[in-house]
Formats: C-alpha cells, sequence, structure tokens
C-alpha cells in the first residue's frame, strides 16, 4: 500500500515526523501541566482569601480566561508578549530585539486557560475538606503553611482530581492550537505532510487517531492515578 | 484608543461578530437534532447501535475541534472528482460551511452526552408511576421524562454553547471571516495589538450574555420546583 510507505520512518515516509510532532505535542502539555496547576491553585487560594481585592482579582481572571477563545489567548500571548518583551529589551539595552519562542508563548497561554478552570476546581475540592481539619491542625500547633502542605494538600488532590483528569484532556486537545503560532506540534507537522504529499484526508485522520491514542493512554493512566489515590477511603474509582 | 483602527476595522469586526453568531447558531441547533438520535443510540439495548454511537461520542471528544476541521475542509478536497460527481462540491469548497459541517458533527457529540445523563439523572420512580398509569412508552417518554429531562439539560446546554462561541474561533484558522478571522486581518494589515484586545472584550461580552440569558432561563423554568 503506497499509504502505509507514507507513514514509514525514513526520507521518503512522514513516521519520523509525525512521532517528532507527536512528541512535542506531548513535551508542551507536559511542560504546561505544573504550571497550570500551580497557577491555578494560587488563584484558587486568592478567591479564598479574606482580603477583598484578591478575590475581586481572583475571579476576574477566572471570567476572563474562561470566557476568552483559546485561539485568542494564544494570540494575545504570543504577540502581546512579544510587544512587552522587546519594550523591555529596548528600554535595557536600545537597539537589540529579541524573539519570543512559540513553545514557551504556548505553554503560558495554555497554562493560563487551565489555570482559570482549575482554580474553580481546586476551589470546590477546598469546599469538600472539613472545617475540623483546619482546626484540628491548629490545635497540634501547626503553623499555616505547614497545615497546607501536610493536611490540605494531600487530601485536596484526591477530591481535585476527577475534575483536574477531566482538564488535562482538554489540554491535551488544546495543544493543537499553538500550531497556529509558530511550533512544530503534531498537526503542523501534518499539514506540512498534506502540503507535500496531497493527501489531506489520509494524513489528518492519522493526527486526528493519534490525538486519540493519547487520549487513551491519559484514560488509563487517570484511572491507576484515581486508584492509588482512593485507597484507604473505601470506594476505588 | 487608536481610532482611524476603529473607524475601519470596528465596523467589519462587527460584521466578523455576526458570522460567529450565524456558525455557533446553525450549528447548535443542528447539532442538537443530531444530538437526540446519538443519545437514544447510546442507551440502546441493541448492543451494536449502542456501541457505534459510543464509538462516534468517543472518537470526537478524544480529538481537537481544530483536527476535525481540517479533516472536513481539507480532507474533502481530496475527494473533489467524487464530490461534483453527485454535486456537492459546491458546498465543500466553502469554508463557511465546511466549519458548519465539523461543528455540527462536534456538538452533536457532546449534546448527546449532555442529553443522555439528563435522561438518565430523571427519577425511575417517575416513568414507573407513569407505566402504572397505563401510558404507552412512547407517551412516558414524550410526557413525563423528556421535559424534566431538558430541564437537568439546561444548564450544561448553556455551557456548551459557550464552548462552541470559544470554539468557533478555529474557523479563522480555514479562511472563514468570523469575528477571530477578522480581527486576524485587521492585526496582519495594522499591527495594531489593540484589535485583538477589541476582539477580547467582545468575546466576553458573548459569554456574559449567554450565561445571564441562561440564569434568567433556569431561574423562570424551575418556578413550579422551588421552595419557596
Amino acid at each position: 500500500m503506497d499509504l502505509i510507505r507514507l507513514l514509514s520512518f525514513g526520507p521518503d515516509g512522514w513516521g519520523d515526523e509525525l512521532a517528532a510532532g507527536t512528541w512535542l505535542t506531548i513535551r508542551l502539555a507536559v511542560a504546561t501541566l505544573p504550571f497550570g496547576l500551580l497557577l491555578g491553585l494560587l488563584v484558587a487560594l486568592a478567591k479564598r482569601s479574606h482580603i477583598r481585592a484578591l478575590r475581586v482579582v481572583g475571579n476576574a481572571y477566572t471570567t476572563v480566561f474562561r470566557g476568552l477563545p483559546e485561539l485568542l489567548t494564544i494570540f494575545i500571548v504570543y504577540f502581546g508578549g512579544q510587544i512587552l518583551l522587546q519594550r523591555i529589551v529596548e528600554f535595557v539595552s536600545p537597539g537589540s530585539s529579541v524573539e519570543v519562542s512559540g513553545f514557551v508563548s504556548g505553554m503560558i497561554a495554555l497554562g493560563v486557560v487551565f489555570s482559570a478552570y482549575s482554580s474553580e476546581v481546586f476551589l470546590g475540592a477546598f469546599r469538600g475538606i472539613s472545617r475540623g481539619q483546619w482546626e484540628a491542625s491548629r490545635s497540634l500547633g501547626l503553623r499555616p503553611l505547614a497545615t497546607m502542605r501536610l493536611v490540605i494538600l494531600p487530601q485536596l488532590v484526591r477530591l481535585a482530581l476527577p475534575g483536574l483528569a477531566n482538564l488535562w484532556l482538554i489540554l491535551l486537545k488544546d495543544t493543537s492550537l499553538v500550531s497556529v503560532i509558530a511550533i512544530d506540534d503534531l498537526l503542523r507537522v501534518t499539514g506540512i505532510a498534506v502540503r507535500v504529499t496531497k493527501q489531506p484526508f489520509f494524513f489528518f485522520g492519522v493526527a486526528c487517531l493519534l490525538y486519540l491514542v493519547m487520549s487513551m493512554i491519559s484514560s488509563i493512566g487517570i484511572t491507576a492515578i484515581e486508584r492509588r489515590l482512593g485507597r484507604g477511603h473505601g470506594r476505588t474509582a | 484608543m487608536n481610532f482611524e483602527v476603529l473607524q475601519e476595522y470596528g465596523p467589519r469586526m462587527l460584521a466578523g461578530l455576526v458570522v460567529t453568531l450565524e456558525l455557533v447558531a446553525i450549528s447548535i441547533v443542528c447539532g442538537a437534532l443530531l444530538a437526540v438520535p446519538i443519545a437514544l443510540g447510546r442507551m440502546s439495548r441493541n448492543k451494536l447501535v449502542s456501541r457505534i454511537a459510543f464509538a462516534y461520542v468517543y472518537a470526537v471528544r478524544g480529538t481537537p475541534l481544530l483536527a476535525q476541521t481540517f479533516l472536513v475542509y481539507y480532507g474533502a478536497g481530496q475527494f473533489r472528482p467524487e464530490l461534483q460527481a453527485v454535486g456537492l462540491w459546491w458546498l465543500f469548497k466553502d469554508a463557511f460551511f465546511c466549519c458548519v459541517l465539523t461543528f455540527t458533527l462536534n456538538t452533536a457529540a457532546y449534546q448527546a452526552e449532555i442529553y443522555r445523563g439528563a435522561i438518565l439523572a430523571v427519577p425511575r420512580g417517575q416513568s414507573e408511576a407513569a407505566m402504572s398509569l397505563g401510558l404507552t412508552p412512547r407517551a412516558i417518554f414524550r410526557m413525563v421524562v423528556a421535559p424534566q429531562a431538558m430541564l437537568l439539560a439546561l444548564r450544561p446546554l448553556g455551557n456548551e454553547i459557550i464552548l462552541m462561541i470559544k470554539g468557533s474561533s478555529v474557523a479563522a484558522i480555514v479562511t472563514v471571516f468570523d469575528l477571530m478571522g477578522v480581527t486576524r486581518l485587521a492585526y496582519s494589515r495594522t499591527f495594531d495589538f489593540q484589535v485583538y484586545l477589541w476582539a477580547a472584550v467582545l468575546y466576553l461580552v458573548m459569554v456574559e450574555i449567554i450565561r445571564r440569558v441562561w440564569d434568567h432561563l433556569e431561574h423562570r423554568l424551575t418556578r413550579h420546583i422551588r421552595h419557596a
């Protein structure tokens, strides 16, 4: 079959290019995750804060980045970041210029979107932890930071996991949007293959399949993690 | 504010906004029509039917909308002779139609899951009571289960519309001049970053309006089951 040969690894096939694109997509999603989680947790804490200003900022952040199309957020971060960095660089050393990496812009944009959604998940998880946990920690003499790290966070992870797992699957798909700025992820590499081979249906079909496989593997991993975190809670995932 | 750019591209962006609204409205409505049989197929006792419906939903939800759009828009080009033979090429060469088709197929899968969840969430006692009153299965679904399921589906359906408004921006990448498309055009000609911020405001306003309308709808439609 000619089509199968198009997928072979080596100079005539696109197998190695597609594999490289898939690898970049995975790296982008994995690199975004910790950034998005941390930012989401901070935003959730801001929304629970006793300080009114922090709450307002946290809520506005969520409203804006959940309401904007992900594609628009990516453009705003990519072009806006470019302009901002350029101004800073020109201020520091006039005459020099700077190029924003597509990978980093994509990571920031996707991370910001992820954090807006995950902050809501964390907020819900915080509500699932009873007051008694905080009070008990306090009566044991734990400082607030230690309470958070040793008592609250471990429970928070378990409660937030189903929501975060969903967001991970969405993130995996949203990485495809970064292909519109300069980054050779799976979808962009596929586009190049299509332009050369004139086989759009076949190659975009393969790309869809690869995304599907990534989702399936993620689902299996998520189930395993849920089962592990659910140990000792009488209910397995 | 750069008023020159606003004067030049403001009206065009509003025209793009209308295109976005058309895309979303057509896709959501057609998607809903398609979602009902898919949801019923998912719940069918016939193993084959339920598996096919499940596979469809799983495949659509597991792949990015942008990749699906490319598959339909560029993929159709590969079948040009065949499409011309059946007289459908004029439809598939139009990017707007391809986007409507892709978005419809996409939202149908998500909406099918919403309707299925809502139907399953109607308490069993409702259909049992209807059965004991001697209603036929068809009447039970139409008069007892469906109206209650629609109420339960209302909130997730509102979310799906919001997701579709945001997702429809990928149409800009396949040359449709929706709000995002016009914005990209304006930026490529003026290099004025403001246009992206205007687009952001317009998208936020759209999403906020849907949210308000939905809150109002839900409040009104559930007034008979609210505890005063």
